[in-house]
């Protein structure tokens, strides 16, 4: 059982959470040209990477946040989890 | 009376009392302290079941948890458990024991027949053979598993409750041998918080049964006083009977522990009969120690034929004779003590068959002073006997000298076999643990260290006693300190008595002799299915294994994995190392159902959410409905009503006068912030931006692939303040996902969700007589100038602050009022009271339904998941004007498809006939198959306001086809209706009622 280190609760199961899927990917802006092929990106490409993972992670049983987690998907290695919002500031 | 193979003295058993127990209906005594495998052996009883495909007939094999043999059907009725390992079974007072596999019974079974039919059904016969015709496989199946099985399930519901618990430690020991009980001790003496966990009733691993010394004691008594120390330690847990069947990441570590049925006598009531645990560990120090395994030979699996090192447990531990007159068979110098402790019980000992070409002084003088005979450079060639062991031929192993001249035969009715001992590296390998082989020992042994674990003693293949304690204290010390070991001084590991050195020679089978081979004795696995399935080309181990069922029983190969692959490796001619080991995997010995559901059965599954007006539909006669997790209202069924004539007055109720609705499900968001009505107006494709204080508006919500995520109201209670409703079904979700892109996509604007869903309850008034009853109730005027359709006010309602919303799901004129959730009874009743006048009655989710339908509006059946705004008939929502989430992906051009399914309405052609809801939507009937399937059904009713049955559908083309005549075919059910396709609004299609004046 997974224990992630949320940056507002502490760590915690796993269990709390629900998993959000990839976070390296990004969604388009609004008024980006030729955005048909980044949507499609966006919405349906993941990457599935053997080793060091950003995924996002939903603390819902807990503070509500979405997380970054940075995970090992070999080893389950946690290494950082941090508010989603940092990452686009 | 009885326990004819009991010891006069010796062993920790307690001969002052008497346990009695059943086994196949007959009844035999034990004492306090043995297992049920024990007390069996004490009774003589050599045949305790019958093997899985050949029936044939099998003893007592080991004494731990590796038994392959003693599977029983322990207790009766719900309590029952099958496939039990006799040798972890303590005996307790009136236990009931019942052989599994054998019919009619284990001493006579007729399907021994499939032993002499065994040439004719090798590895994979049932694949091969029973798989043509193809559909005869659903009949054979049924035969061959009532032949060839382990013991049957257990259907009644089992009466005793199992736990669940979650614990906390610096150090988890795994086993409390000595290896596990020095580790123990000394993180326990460093001060950390320990839990020592051990499978066995009591501590102490091998040493229970071993002549040694310790510290000046004798083993079990070292054991019993490192036990007092742990005990009287506070920061130490101590949990027996207990498995660690799992370790899993981040340290947790799985254990099943065995609450009743574990002391001798009956259990308490109110324990639970087992208790599993999830434990987060700083460390984890494996003292599992390791798993005798045989040699394979003919005639190996006759009872009676028994692990060395079990023996020995049975003869030491439980004063038990496992037999009278023995053969000891070893590769090994262990066995050695068998023999000699058997003989020091003044059991026979006819010989020691020795693999190897000689042994150590020390220990030869040993057999010599006690009289033994040794065959160095020997094997057993086969063991003979009809229900057991009675006799054994040997044959030198080296020379190639198998001549009959060769050979001995000794008579015996026990015959000890040691091919050395597998380390158990189950929870090593469970994480990830790369095995590396081991010549010497001849067995796999964990390779690199993993962090956050550390194996010590015979699991990682150190089998002098002296090591093993080493190993445990130093493990345990630097467990306990971390990287900070350095600075404390070294705990001294206790101190042993002397022993020989320990040696062995690789010996997996011995041939030669006509007669099955076991390798695995659970699976009725032989040398020549091993060798069929090599020569079929299998060479994947996990081939072999899935081909043979080599090692797939409940004891997970256990004594069978280690000979089977060595074997594959003889007959490939492959080093042992690269044919490998198959994948350990949790658990490592069987757990109950029980156990791992622990207390989350029956409504304890999941959650029940009940409305704030629960006990007001539980007074009036309310039938349920599960509604995701809510119990909602179906209908309220009055005196003399069925439930259709009762949901069927409630629609017309509505229609006619004015009905009640607890819609407190519905989810519910306040959402602020000043960019709380920018962010709206991205999350919905409809328009909020023009939205006003003090009005509502519908909302319907996209994915972002383009479909149809969720519709709901979205109320401007302030400037910067909304109030946001959702499906009952897809609150948590449309929270989620309300936060996802507030947090993700759109941080930059200031706006805060909170879910209210709980803080308020939500009533709907609906029906012509509405704004009457509500304009009563609130003492204000609620003209069409004071809150016209699609506004909002703030009121008071029995002195209960409310807020009014006028929106219509029923298509009548209808209000919402939401009220603080702990006062909404006192709403509701003053409602029905002001009402009682106009006819005011409670509607349920079925009503409801009916009346939607009647309307053409969605609900969760067309929110599939697959439909657009579009083919619902609400593009007409979607903007053209403001970016939202699914804008871009709505125009592709398979969703934009003139040709996609639509919402349509469906009417029977005759006028009466119910449309099924789910049939597929079908040109005619009487065409061969396969129809092409132009839509389906997604709702349907009876209409009570039209007194037709109607229903709501998705269909290629949509509203275009209205008046085409198609068939609704549900071959589920046998029904196929004749249907008019026609537009999706059955009643007041203008929607003028909910305007009224």
């Amino acid at each position: 059982m997974l224990l992630i280190p949320c940056p507002f609760c502490g760590p915690r199961a796993h269990v709390e959470f629900n998993y959000g899927g990839d976070a390296l990917r990004t969604r388009p802006a609004a008024d980006e040209a030729d955005s048909i092929g980044a949507w499609i990106d966006y919405v349906y490409l993941r990457e599935n990477p053997r080793g060091a993972h950003r995924e996002y992670w939903h603390h819902a049983s807990g503070c509500r946040a979405w997380l970054i987690v940075e995970r090992d998907t070999l080893t389950h290695e946690i290494t950082s989890a941090r508010p989603a919002t940092e990452d686009r500031q | 009376m009885g326990q004819p193979f009991r010891l006069s003295e010796g062993g920790t058993i307690d001969r002052s009392r008497e346990l009695w127990f059943t086994f196949d209906g007959r009844r035999y005594s034990g004492h306090p302290g043995d297992t049920v495998a024990s007390a069996l052996l004490a009774n003589g009883l050599r045949c305790v079941g019958r093997s899985f495909k050949y029936h044939r007939p099998r003893g007592v094999f080991s004494a731990g948890p590796e038994e392959p043999n003693a599977l029983l059907r322990i207790g009766s009725g719900g309590a029952a458990e099958p496939n039990t390992r006799a040798t972890m079974q303590l005996l307790q007072d009136g236990l009931v024991a019942a052989s599994q596999n054998g019919w009619p019974s284990t001493r006579f079974d007729v399907r021994r027949l499939h032993d002499w039919l065994s040439p004719v059904i090798p590895a994979g016969f049932y694949y091969k053979t029973f798989m043509w015709p193809r559909r005869g496989w659903m009949t054979y199946e049924r035969h061959i598993r009532r032949a060839a099985g382990m013991g049957s399930p257990v259907f009644d519901r089992d009466p005793d409750w199992y736990a669940h618990r979650h614990a906390q430690c610096d150090v988890m020991v795994v086993g409390g041998g000595a290896a596990g009980l020095a580790a123990a001790l000394a993180a326990g003496r460093a001060g950390a918080d320990v839990i020592l966990v051990d499978e066995h009733d009591a501590m102490g691993g091998q040493l229970r049964f071993e002549r040694r010394v310790i510290d000046g004691l004798h083993g079990s008594a070292w054991a019993d006083r490192c036990v007092d120390v742990l005990a009287a330690t506070e920061n130490v847990r101590l949990l027996r009977c207990t498995t660690a069947f799992g370790v899993y990441d981040h340290r947790t570590v799985a254990l099943v522990e065995r609450v009743t049925g574990t002391a001798e006598t009956l259990p308490d009531a109110g324990a639970p009969r087992q208790r599993r645990w999830l434990v987060r560990c700083g460390h984890i120090v494996v003292a599992t120690g390791s798993i005798e395994r045989p040699i394979v030979f003919s005639g190996n699996d006759l009872p009676g034929v028994m692990l060395a090192s079990a023996a020995r447990c049975y003869v030491n531990r439980f004063a038990v004779a496992p037999g009278r007159r023995s053969v000891v068979f070893t590769n090994n110098t262990d066995a050695y003590r068998t023999a000699f402790d058997l003989a020091r019980a003044g059991l026979a000992v006819a010989a020691i068959v020795d693999a190897r070409p000689n042994v150590d002084v020390e220990t030869a003088a040993l057999a010599r002073n006690l009289g033994i005979e040794v065959l160095h450079g020997h094997t057993v060639r086969s063991a003979h006997g009809q229900a057991a062991v009675a006799r054994v031929v040997t044959a030198p192993l080296d020379g190639g000298n198998d001549s009959p001249q060769a050979r001995r035969a000794f008579d015996c009715d026990l015959l000890c076999v040691s091919g050395g001992f597998s380390p158990s590296v189950h929870l090593y390998s469970q994480i990830g643990g790369k095995l590396t082989y081991d010549e010497r020992l001849a067995a796999f042994v964990p390779g690199d260290p993993l962090p956050g674990m550390t194996v010590v003693g015979a699991a990682r293949g150190t089998y002098m006693l002296a090591e093993c304690l080493r190993e445990g204290t130093e493990a345990g010390t630097k467990a306990a300190h971390g990287d900070d070991v350095r600075s404390h001084a070294a705990a001294a590991a206790p101190i042993c008595d002397h022993e020989p050195a320990w040696s062995l020679r690789a010996l997996w089978q011995v041939g030669g002799a006509k007669g099955k081979r076991f390798v695995d004795l659970q699976d009725d696995v032989t040398v020549d299915d091993v060798a069929l399935a090599v020569r079929e080309g299998y060479r994947p181990i996990e081939h072999v294994k899935r081909y043979t069922t080599l090692g797939m029983g409940t004891d997970q190969g256990k004594t069978s994995n280690m000979n089977g692959l060595a074997i594959v490796a003889e007959l490939t001619g492959s080093p042992i190392p690269a044919v490998g080991t198959t994948t350990f995997r949790p658990p490592y010995t069987p757990v109950s159902f029980g156990a791992l559901a622990g207390p989350r059965i029956g409504e304890h599954l999941a959650p029940t959410r009940l409305s704030p007006l629960h006990e007001w539909h539980a007074a009036h006669r309310a039938t349920w409905i599960q509604a995701g997790p809510w119990l909602r209202p179906r209908a309220y069924v009055r005196d003399g009503d069925s439930f259709q004539q009762a949901w069927q007055r409630e629609v017309l109720t509505v229609r006619r006068a004015v009905g009640l609705c607890d819609v407190s499900t519905l989810g519910k968001i306040d959402v602020q912030g000043p960019d709380a009505l920018t962010f709206l107006d991205r999350v919905y494709c409809n328009n909020i931006a023009s939205l006003q204080v003090g009005r509502c508006r519908y909302g319907l919500m996209l994915r972002e692939d383009g479909i149809v995520f969720d519709d709901g109201t979205v109320a401007r209670t302030a400037e910067q303040k909304f109030y946001v409703t959702t499906t009952t079904g897809n609150a948590a979700a449309v929270m989620a996902h309300l936060e996802f892109l507030s947090q993700t996509a759109w941080p930059e604007l200031r706006v805060s969700l909170t879910s209210v869903t709980d803080q308020y309850a939500q009533i709907a008034v609906a029906g012509p007589a509405s704004r009457a009853v509500l304009a009563r109730a609130t003492n204000a005027d609620l003209g069409n100038q004071t809150i016209p359709h699609l506004a909002t006010i703030e009121s008071r309602i029995a002195d209960v602050a409310v807020r009014v919303f006028r929106i219509s799901f029923s298509g009548e004129l209808a209000y919402e009022i939401a009220s603080p959730a702990d006062h909404a009874d006192r709403v509701w009743e003053h409602l029905l009271q002001t009402g009682a006048g106009d006819g005011i009655a409670p509607y349920g989710i079925e009503a409801v339904t009916a009346l939607r339908i009647e309307k053409g509006h969605i609900a969760g059946a067309e929110l599939d998941g697959r439909t657009t705004p579009g083919d619902l008939g609400l593009g007409r929502f979607v903007s053209r004007r403001k970016d939202f989430v699914g804008r871009h992906m709505l125009q592709r051009p398979g969703l934009t498809d003139p040709g996609r399914k639509g919402l349509v309405g469906l009417e029977p052609v005759d006028g009466m006939t119910p449309v099924p809801a789910g049939a597929q939507l079908i040109a005619d009937t009487d065409s061969a198959p396969p129809l092409p399937m132009q839509g389906h059904v997604t709702s349907a009713t009876f209409s009570p306001t039209l007194g037709r049955p109607i229903a709501l559908a998705l269909l290629s083309g949509g509203v275009a086809r209205a008046g085409e005549v198609l068939v609704a075919a549900s071959p589920l059910i046998g029904l196929a209706v004749r249907v008019r396709v026609v537009l999706p609004a059955f009643y007041d299609p203008e929607g003028v009622r909910l305007l009224a004046e």
